[in-house]
C-alpha cells in the first residue's frame, strides 16, 4: 500500500465534505446560511470542494440584519460574484417593517436577537428542509452538545433533551413536513482549525479580521465600533483604535480587539497565546449561563 | 500531528465529566472567560473550589441536576496531538447518547469509583465498547483521594475488571489510579501514589498508537452524489462523489458497482483542483470510471478482487435506542452509508443480560436492550463484517412513523 499524508486538516476537511453530500443526497431544499464571517467563507470553500465542477445544489443564504460592517456586504457581493451561484437575502428591517420583529430600545440594543424572527420567515417562505451553518462545538457549551444533523421542529425550537442518536458517519435525515435539520459540517472544527484552514487554502477574508483603525467606544469593558446603529449618548467616549474582529456578527453586538496583526500569521500566533475564548467578543452571549441554550431552542442558528 | 477521539464512560457520578475538566484545566486549555464564567457559577464543590463538571455539562437540565444528560464534545491539544473527547452519561437512561459519542472514537476511558468498585454500569458500557469494537480501553480507578490511595483497593479493582475484559475479549486494556477532583495521575504523576509506576492519563493518550489509517485491501466508496455539471464544456463529464470508507482506490484499478455488479476500471480521481493517483480511506474525492455505467446514489464502488457480502438476510447486533419498543411486525428503514431501503426484524436470536454477559430467548426488545437479530432488508446490501471493517459494517434504524433513529446495528454474518 501507498502511504499518503493524512493530518488534521485533512481529516477535518474530508469530514465537512462528506456531510455536505449528504445534504445534497438526502434534501429537496437545502440552503447554506451565509453570515460573511470565517466560518461560512470556510463552508463555501468546503463546497466548492464537494461539488466542482459542477453547481451547488442550495443557494446561499443571508440573513442580513442591516447593521452589517461594510466590508462584509463587499466581501459577500464579490465572493457570490467569483463563485457564480445564488444569493438569497433574508431582511431583518424588511420584519420589522411588517411588524413582525419589534426593535429593541435601549442602550444595549442589537438587532441580533431579531435575526431569529428573519430566520425562520425565510425558512418558511422557501420552504428549506435543510439549513448548513457553520457552528462550531468549540464555540459554547450548549453548541458542544449539539448533534452534525440537528432537528427543528416546525416552530424552528431545538430539544436538546431529545435529541436523535447520531452513529459512525450515518446522518438520519428524516423528518416530517414543517420540520427541518440544521447541519453544522465544522462541528469538530476549532477556532484555530479554522484559521490553519483558511491559511493553508490560502482564502480571502473581510478586511475587518485584521489590523485596522477604527473610532471606538467601551461598553461593559469591551471595544465596539462607533456606528450608527450604537445608541451613543454622552457618556461614550470616542476612540480612535488600532484593531480587529475576531467574529463578524450585526455591529452592535460584535467586540473589536485590539491588534496589530496584520497577517494571517500575525492572527494564528495571537489567537494561540490568548486567553479569551472567541464567543467573549460576543455581547450576546454574556447574558446569562445558558443565553445560547435558550436562543438556540427558539430557532437561532 | 493527528487526531485522537476518545470518550469517558462509566457509571454516574464516577466523575467522567469532572476527569474532563480536569483534563482540561491542567493543560490549560481552559481560557480566562471560561473559567471567569465558572467560578460565577453557583454550582461548586464542597470545599468551595470549581466544580470542573460544568465545563462539559453544558445545558441547564445538567447543570441543575449535577448529572450529564447527552454527550459534550471538547477539543484541546498538546505539542504531541489534537484530541477530540465526548463526554457521555453515565446514567442508564441515556444509553443511547453513550453510544453516539462512543461510535466515533478510537479509545474509550472507563471510569471506576475506587469506593464501589466494578458496577452494573461498569459491566454495561465495557460491554457497549466491546461491541462496538473500540480498540483501546483506559480503565481509571477514580476518586482514590477517597480511600487514602491505596494500592491494595486498586489492586483489589483491577483484578476483578481483568476478569470482566478476558470475558469481553478487550485486548488492550490499560490501568490508571486517579483522582480527577484532584488531579493526581491525570496530567502530571502523583505524589500520592508512589506505588504507581506507570504513566499519567495524558502522557498515555498522547502516545497510544490511533491507527486512523485503514490499511485493509477492502476499497469502498459509497456514492454520495453524481456530479454532472451538463454545461457546454463539461458536456460528457460524470464524477461519482463520495467518501472512501476503507482501502485504497488507485487509477486504472478495476472496480466492481454493487448492486449492480457492473465493472469497469478507475480512470481519473479528481479533488478539487488535484487529480491524485489514489484515493485513500478518509479521503472525500471523485472518483470516474472508464465504462458508462448506471450510477446512483446509495450504490457502491469496490475493488473488483475484494468484493464484500451480499446480502437481504443478514445477522446483526442490535442496540435498541428508543423508548418504544422493537415491533417485529412492522417495516422498518434501515441506512447503510447513502443506502436507503425498507427492512424487518425477522428473528430475535438472543438478547444479552447485561450483568452476567449470559445469552437469552427473548422476543421483546425495549429501550437499552442489546443483543443479536436476523434482518431481512428489500434491497440486498453491500457489506463488510463489523469486525473487519466498522465503516462498512454498521446501519442505522430509523422508524418511518416517528422519524427517529431507533437502532444501532452491527453485522456480524450473511445469512445464507
Ligand atoms: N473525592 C473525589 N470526588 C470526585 C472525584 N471525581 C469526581 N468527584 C465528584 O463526584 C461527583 C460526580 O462527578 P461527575 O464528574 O459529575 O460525574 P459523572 O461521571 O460525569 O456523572 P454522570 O455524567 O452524570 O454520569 C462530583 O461531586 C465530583 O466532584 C475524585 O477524584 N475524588
Ligand atoms: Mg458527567
Amino acid at each position: 500500500m501507498s502511504t499518503y499524508n493524512f493530518d488534521y486538516l485533512d481529516e477535518l476537511e474530508a469530514e465537512a465534505i462528506h456531510i455536505l453530500r449528504e445534504v445534497a443526497g438526502q434534501f429537496e431544499k437545502p440552503a447554506l446560511l451565509f453570515s460573511g464571517g470565517k466560518d461560512s467563507i470556510t463552508l463555501v470553500r468546503l463546497a466548492e470542494k464537494a461539488f466542482r465542477p459542477g453547481k451547488f445544489p442550495f443557494p446561499l443564504v443571508h440573513i442580513d440584519t442591516g447593521h452589517n460592517f461594510e466590508e462584509t456586504i463587499t466581501y459577500r457581493d464579490q465572493m457570490v460574484e467569483r463563485i457564480g451561484e445564488k444569493l438569497i437575502i433574508g431582511s431583518v428591517q424588511e420584519s420589522i417593517d411588517q411588524g413582525k420583529a419589534v426593535e429593541q430600545t435601549g442602550k444595549n440594543a442589537s438587532r441580533n436577537a431579531l435575526q431569529t424572527v428573519t430566520l425562520l420567515d425565510t425558512i418558511a417562505k422557501h420552504q428549506f428542509d435543510a439549513c448548513i451553518g457553520g457552528a462550531r462545538r468549540d464555540e459554547e457549551k450548549a453548541r458542544a452538545k449539539e448533534r452534525i444533523f440537528s432537528v427543528r421542529d416546525e416552530f424552528g425550537q431545538w430539544d436538546p433533551k431529545r435529541q436523535r442518536p447520531e452513529l459512525w458517519n450515518i446522518y438520519n435525515g428524516k423528518i416530517h413536513k414543517g420540520e427541518n435539520i440544521r447541519v453544522f459540517p465544522i462541528s469538530n472544527w476549532t477556532e484555530l482549525d479554522v484559521w490553519n484552514y483558511i491559511r493553508r487554502e490560502k482564502i480571502d477574508l473581510p478586511s475587518i479580521y485584521f489590523s485596522h483603525e477604527r473610532d471606538c467606544i467601551t461598553r461593559n469593558g469591551q471595544l465596539m465600533a462607533a456606528s450608527p446603529f450604537l445608541n451613543m449618548d454622552d457618556e461614550d467616549v470616542v476612540e480612535r483604535k488600532q484593531v480587529r474582529f475576531r467574529t463578524v456578527g450585526d455591529m452592535s453586538c460584535t467586540a473589536a480587539v485590539e491588534s496589530d496583526a496584520t497577517l494571517i500569521d500575525d492572527i494564528i500566533s495571537e489567537i494561540s497565546a490568548s486567553k479569551i475564548s472567541e464567543r467573549g467578543a460576543r455581547m450576546d452571549d454574556k447574558v446569562s449561563e445558558a443565553a445560547m441554550e435558550d436562543r438556540k431552542k427558539g430557532g437561532y442558528f | 500531528m493527528n487526531i485522537l477521539k476518545f470518550f469517558t464512560a462509566g457509571s454516574v457520578d464516577d466523575g467522567k465529566s469532572t476527569l474532563i475538566g480536569r483534563l482540561l484545566y491542567d493543560t490549560d486549555s481552559i481560557l480566562a472567560d471560561q473559567l471567569e464564567a465558572l467560578q460565577s457559577s453557583n454550582r461548586k464543590n464542597d470545599d468551595g473550589t470549581i466544580d470542573l463538571a460544568i465545563l462539559t455539562d453544558g445545558l441547564r437540565a445538567e447543570r441543575e441536576q449535577g448529572i450529564t444528560i447527552d454527550v459534550a464534545y471538547k477539543y484541546f491539544q498538546t505539542e504531541k496531538r489534537k484530541f477530540i473527547i465526548a463526554d457521555t452519561p453515565g446514567h442508564i437512561q441515556y444509553t443511547r447518547n453513550m453510544v453516539t459519542g462512543a461510535s466515533t472514537a478510537n479509545l474509550a476511558i472507563i471510569l471506576i469509583d475506587a469506593r464501589n468498585g466494578v458496577v452494573e454500569q461498569t459491566i454495561r458500557h465495557s460491554y457497549i465498547v466491546s461491541l462496538l469494537g473500540i480498540k483501546h480501553v483506559v480503565v481509571c480507578i477514580n476518586k482514590m483521594d477517597m480511600v487514602d490511595y491505596s494500592e491494595t483497593v486498586y489492586s483489589a479493582i483491577i483484578e476483578k475488571y481483568k476478569v470482566l475484559a478476558q470475558q469481553l475479549k478487550l485486548a488492550d486494556v490499560t490501568y490508571i489510579p486517579v483522582s480527577a477532583l484532584k488531579g493526581d495521575n491525570i496530567v502530571q504523576n502523583s505524589g500520592n501514589m508512589d506505588w504507581y509506576e506507570g504513566e499519567s492519563l495524558l502522557h498515555f493518550l498522547e502516545k497510544v498508537d490511533t491507527d486512523n489509517l485503514d490499511k485493509s485491501q477492502l476499497a469502498r466508496m459509497p456514492v454520495q452524489w453524481v456530479i454532472r455539471p451538463q454545461t457546454e464544456e463539461l458536456h460528457d463529464y460524470r464524477g461519482y462523489a463520495g467518501r472512501v470508507l476503507s482501502g485504497t482506490f488507485n487509477l486504472n484499478d478495476k472496480v466492481t458497482v454493487l448492486p449492480s455488479g457492473a465493472s469497469s476500471t478507475v480512470e481519473k480521481i479528481e479533488f478539487f483542483d488535484q487529480t491524485p493517483d489514489a484515493a485513500h480511506a478518509g479521503q472525500s474525492v471523485i472518483i470516474h470510471l472508464k465504462d458508462d455505467v448506471d450510477i446512483s446514489r446509495g450504490d457502491t464502488i469496490v475493488n473488483a478482487s475484494a468484493l464484500p457480502q451480499e446480502s437481504k438476510l443478514i445477522e446483526a447486533d442490535l442496540c435498541w435506542m428508543d423508548g418504544r419498543a422493537l415491533d417485529t411486525s412492522i417495516m422498518y428503514n434501515i441506512q447503510h452509508n447513502s443506502k436507503i431501503t425498507r427492512c424487518k426484524i425477522s428473528e430475535i436470536l438472543h438478547k444479552v443480560d447485561i450483568n452476567t454477559l449470559e445469552k437469552h430467548a427473548a422476543d421483546e426488545f425495549k429501550l437499552n436492550d442489546i443483543g443479536r437479530v436476523i434482518i431481512k432488508t428489500a434491497d440486498a446490501l453491500a457489506f463488510d463484517l463489523y469486525d473487519d471493517n466498522r465503516a462498512n459494517g454498521s446501519a442505522i434504524l430509523v422508524d418511518t412513523r416517528t422519524n427517529l433513529t431507533v437502532g444501532a446495528l452491527m453485522f456480524r454474518a450473511a445469512v445464507e
